[in-house]
């Protein structure tokens, strides 16, 4: 059972792919080696910059021999049937062998396909996976033709045994695979020659490379704990960063630096950034002063002065880098201190989207936005109007400019700076969240407001244009927009009428986007030759200003029923939204169905409570039966309209009823029929469920001993419209016809 | 940065890099005599870079960014800079052991510092030209930009050219252990008139950036975009042949022209009066006639083509 071990040496592969590298190298191999009929135990992959690795355990030393009996034409048959034959199984005429059929005489052949040895395999598979490896970018390099991440330097590739170890022959465009490697770039360049992983592994550490990323992680994670240790300072814990670092180093020696005073008044999220974003560093905290006071760099070498030049260098980069950031939270700092009016001013000249307008255009319009939402959501409306003033003005900011990643959290800064209550401040940094369905959302009311109206005004604006998300297209994250007003609604629990709130806003928008059409309209008139342009101008402003009044109304009424059309659409994507949301929470799609088709489904509150209520109740056996019932004399009743081509509705009469189970029915109905109701006014669904689950026995027992389509016509109709009354509990509740099972 | 072989002054930063390169058999060009914003506008790199023939050479090219005028005052930003440029095709398989070698020909010896080849593809669409490689990072500063085209001018490089590109300033910078750059010596610090390099330039970023960012004449930049985009594509359009039956297509005139609008696009740009929308527009516009130039360019003896 030999083993095989594979490296790919290159120049300097992107960290951010070596990942994803291993597991494409790792599932190409051994998926070929398997097609081809080579079995193995266990295989491994790991990844420095330099080189991608695999080892595979436990091969077959080659694959079985196979015997494959295929039946061909009738001996008679066309002369062209049998060379076909011939062809498909590649063997001659002397080769086949005639035997008797049902038929008459066939030809029948015998392909044999002896097993190979598996270094002829492997040569084939990894040939196949360099050529067709999927890496996010390739190139070309040099005079060749082959592609890989970064120039491909060399291959090893050997098979191991009790014999030893052979080299695989393999070449890829004048690269042939050898049986050595290298180790680190600057303190072991050297190649050597290996025998098998455990010797190739070996090797590389004497060699200054630790092949797997685990353990340099590991290695970094536990260098950084102890350095922050002697200073008594923690490391902001960061995986992603980790994980990049380690793709960046083959041998990692963390080396810790302490921030220069001048720099610790700055915001700890702009020391972080600016590190982590310019320079790789992990940061260090101060837990008695709170404050990030210093940071590590990984460095990818050992030096003879223990990397105190190198230490140096980085920390005169990190001050060049800090001073810019200081130099632009004091300018922001002054700005901000002086009301913020240049940004408010620069907004203004900053495209959102050229349909929709500047930055500041959408910024007056969440502040209204802000203002309505605010009672709803028992925040301050004049707080609420500032907030969303304040919320987007550090987009102007250098700070931001520099790391856009900042936006909000630097708002907060500003905001505490112009003197605005915490609450205003908190709603800049809050109200761009939830920004994915695991980011928390925003509790306090002010920046419940301006979150809300942030993302309501996204939504209805991109629908008023048309740009709405279609199959995997979403370039403005409409969908993650959505998202975050049903999570923001379902965790304040505001009764938000979302449909009126977008109706109204959409109306709004409408007008704003038609004048900005003829603004656009207008404008180009300019570009047209001077007689056509005075003819079309006249046209755009017609249309800017309805000259006679009875086209105007005419005009209104068109924008009214448009935008209604629209809000309905857009409520029926929030839906769409949700039922994925709650979908993901447990609840089961023909339950949200059955309580969106009820009315007042734009309350999102109101339909999750509901939801869940039925979600609980048709967990029970009680539930499960009563759907039934209810489904039933749904059914029934359905059947005997479209017959008569009536409605049974009212009238039911308990002096008709023949039978007991009839009786206790009406009388099950009148207790439960204003429980419900009462129970359904004040919201409390749990007690509507209960109320109409104790009619599940009464439904059950009518329909075992009483026939509904009775030859006595009055007791037929009698019974039909007893059903309509069944039919009309289960609406209060949920479209029962909607629900599964 | 204590190391002894250390270079006292910017010229010897270039200076080395010079014998460095010419030792390496590149052929060591002067700077193009026109106003661009990068070494790669060169022709010895643009045109260079396309065609079969092989091509090995080094030069300086000083590069103005009118937007990143400071006046002076920013330790580290300018408007006019030098950038140091190395191409050669086709790349040969030890171009980063070259590389490494010209960091220690200018006393950045990698066994003491941290030399690291971090990810960075590049990308100029002006140029309609992209490549694959990394900004190489001495001791957490990018010190290169190094760079396997794969296209340019939409054409795909084959074979493939290796471009390394040094921003001289901030790397003699920081071999020459100075904050800031107008600190720099620029000649050596014991010559009998030793100049820095605020000495030479200090005057020349506060003119320029007064006249980029509030001077410069708007309507006449507008008119010279659009000669220059005119005038190249004259050139492009004109026969092959002169008037003696002689095949002359006129590439590197036309790359002229290319050049020029494009630099007068930057200026428009830093006198803020491109808006984001138009933006995009006059950059397709510069595209266009740099892949002209390329087209043009891949017809003739120098990309390979027999006379």
């Amino acid at each position: 059972m030999p083993d095989a071990l594979i490296e790919l040496f290159s120049e300097e592969i992107p960290a951010r792919m070596q990942a994803r590298a291993r597991d494409d190298l790792k599932r190409l191999v051994t998926e070929g080696l398997v097609e081809a009929g080579l079995t193995y135990a266990s295989a491994g992959a790991f990844s420095t910059p330099r080189r991608l690795t695999l080892t595979v355990e436990g091969l077959a030393a080659g694959s079985p021999n196979t015997r494959e009996e295929r039946k061909g034409p009738r001996t008679d048959a066309p002369e062209k049937a049998i060379e076909g034959f011939l062809r498909a199984t590649g063997l001659g005429r002397d080769q086949l062998e005639a035997r008797d059929d049902k038929k008459g005489q066939v030809w029948f052949a015998t392909i044999e396909k002896p097993g190979r040895p598996a270094a002829e395999i492997l040569a084939e598979v990894l040939d196949r996976a360099i050529r067709n490896f999927p890496w996010p970018k390739s190139m070309r390099w040099g005079a060749g033709s082959l592609r890989w991440v970064r120039p491909l330097h060399a291959i090893l590739c050997i098979l191991t045994d009790e014999a030893g170890a052979r080299v695989v022959p393999l070449e890829i465009d004048g690269i042939a695979a050898g049986n050595t490697t290298r180790g680190h770039r600057f303190m072991a360049p050297d190649a050597f020659t290996v025998t098998g992983f455990d010797d190739y592994a070996a090797k590389l550490r004497r060699a200054r490379v630790m092949l797997d990323p685990a353990e340099r992680e590991a290695a970094i994670r536990q260098q950084m704990g102890n350095l922050a240790f002697a200073r008594g300072w923690d490391i902001v814990p960061d995986e992603a960063l980790l994980a990049e670092v380690a793709g960046l180093v083959e041998w990692p020696v963390p080396l810790m630096g302490v921030i220069e005073d001048r720099f610790l008044d700055l915001p700890p999220e702009v020391l972080q950034t600016s590190m982590k974003e310019h320079q790789k560093f992990f940061s260090a905290r101060n837990p008695k002063t709170g404050r990030i006071e210093g940071f590590v760099t990984v460095a990818n070498i050992e030096t003879p002065d223990d990397g105190a030049t190198i230490l140096a260098g980085n920390q005169r980069v990190l001050a060049a880098r800090l001073s810019d950031a200081a130099f632009f939270w004091d300018n922001d700092l002054r700005e901000a201190k002086s009301g913020m009016e240049g940004w408010a001013e620069g907004l203004k000249s900053v495209t959102f989207h050229n349909k929709l307008g500047s930055q500041a255009d959408r910024i007056e319009r969440i502040a209204a936005l802000s203002r309505e939402i605010a009672p709803l959501v028992g925040a301050d409306p004049d707080q609420a109007e500032r907030a969303a003033r304040l919320a987007k003005l550090d987009l102007r900011s250098a700070m931001v400019g520099e790391f856009p990643e900042l936006q909000g959290i630097m708002g907060r800064y500003y905001a505490l700076a112009a003197g605005e209550p915490d609450a205003v401040a908190d709603a800049a940094r809050d109200h761009y969240a939830p920004l994915g369905p695991s980011d928390a959302v925003p509790t306090a009311p002010v920046s419940v407001a301006v979150a809300l109206a942030d993302k309501i005004d996204t939504l209805t604006g991109f629908w008023a244009i048309d740009e709405k998300p279609t199959g995997s297209k979403d370039p403005f994250a409409l969908r993650r927009a959505a998202l975050g007003v049903i999570r923001l609604v379902l965790s304040t629990g505001a009764k938000v009428d979302l449909a009126q709130v977008a109706l109204s806003h959409i109306a709004t928008l409408f007008g704003q986007v038609q004048m900005r059409g003829y603004e656009t309209q207008a404008a180009d008139c300019e570009t047209l030759p001077d007689d056509l342009a005075s003819e079309a101008r006249m046209r755009v402003e017609a249309r800017m200003v309805p000259m006679d009044p009875d086209s105007g109304v005419q005009a209104l009424g068109r924008h009214e029923q448009w935008a209604a059309d629209m809000s309905a659409d857009l409520l029926s994507f929030l839906h769409d939204r949700l039922k994925v949301h709650l979908r993901d929470q447990g609840i089961r799609h023909d339950i949200i169905d059955a309580v969106l088709a009820q009315p007042g489904n734009d309350d999102l509150v109101l339909v999750v409570n509901r939801a869940t209520a039925l979600n609980a109740m048709l967990a029970t056996e009680d539930g499960k039966n009563l759907t039934q019932g209810l489904k039933r004399a749904g059914n029934i009743l359905a059947q005997a309209e479209d017959r008569d081509g009536v409605e049974y509705s009212f009238g039911a009469d308990v002096k008709f009823a023949e039978t007991d189970a009839e009786r206790a029915l009406f009388a099950a109905l009148d207790t439960a029929e204003p429980a419900i109701r009462q129970a359904m006014a004040q919201e409390d669904f749990p007690a509507a469920m209960t109320a109409i689950a104790a009619l599940r026995a009464p439904i059950d027992a009518f329909f075992d001993t009483v026939q509904v389509n009775s030859d006595n016509q009055i007791l037929r109709r009698n019974r039909l419209n007893l059903l309509s009354r069944i039919r009309e509990v289960g609406r209060q509740i949920a479209d029962f016809t909607r629900i599964e099972g | 940065m204590t190391s002894p072989n250390r270079p006292r002054s910017f010229q010897e930063v270039i200076l080395r890099l010079q014998a460095y390169w010419a030792a390496q058999g590149c052929a060591v060009l002067q700077p193009y005599d026109m106003e661009v914003g990068a070494g790669t506008f060169h022709p010895a790199t643009t045109l260079r870079a396309l065609g079969a023939k092989s091509w090995a050479a080094a030069y300086v090219q000083p590069s103005r960014r009118p937007t990143d005028g400071r006046y002076g005052e920013n330790p580290n930003r300018l408007q006019h800079y030098y950038q140091y440029q190395v191409i050669i095709k086709p790349s040969p398989p030890d171009l980063q052991d070259l590389y490494l070698g010209s960091l220690r020909a200018i006393g950045l010896d990698p066994m003491i510092h941290d030399v690291r080849f971090v990810e960075d593809d590049w990308e100029s669409p002006t140029l309609g030209a992209w490549g694959l490689g990394w900004e190489v990072w001495c001791d957490g500063m990018e010190v290169s930009q190094f760079t396997y085209f794969q296209q340019v001018g939409g054409h795909d490089c084959k074979p493939v050219s290796g471009e390394l590109t040094y921003g001289l300033e901030r790397l003699a910078m920081y071999v020459l252990g100075v904050e800031h750059v107008m600190d720099m010596p620029f000649n050596d610090p014991a010559a009998p008139i030793p100049l820095s390099y605020g000495d030479i330039f200090r005057q020349t970023e506060q003119e320029y950036s007064r006249w980029n960012f509030d001077q410069a004449d708007t309507d006449m930049l507008f008119q010279h975009f659009r000669d220059a985009e005119a005038e190249c594509a004259r050139i492009l359009g004109a026969a092959a042949e002169d008037g003696a039956g002689r095949r002359i297509p006129m590439a590197h005139p036309a790359y002229d022209q290319a050049i020029k609008a494009s630099h007068i696009f930057n200026l428009l740009d830093a006198r803020g009066v491109i808006s984001v929308t138009e933006r995009q527009a006059y950059i397709g516009r510069v595209r266009a006639l740099a892949k002209g130039c390329a087209d043009l360019f891949l017809t003739t003896e120098a990309a390979g083509v027999a006379a």
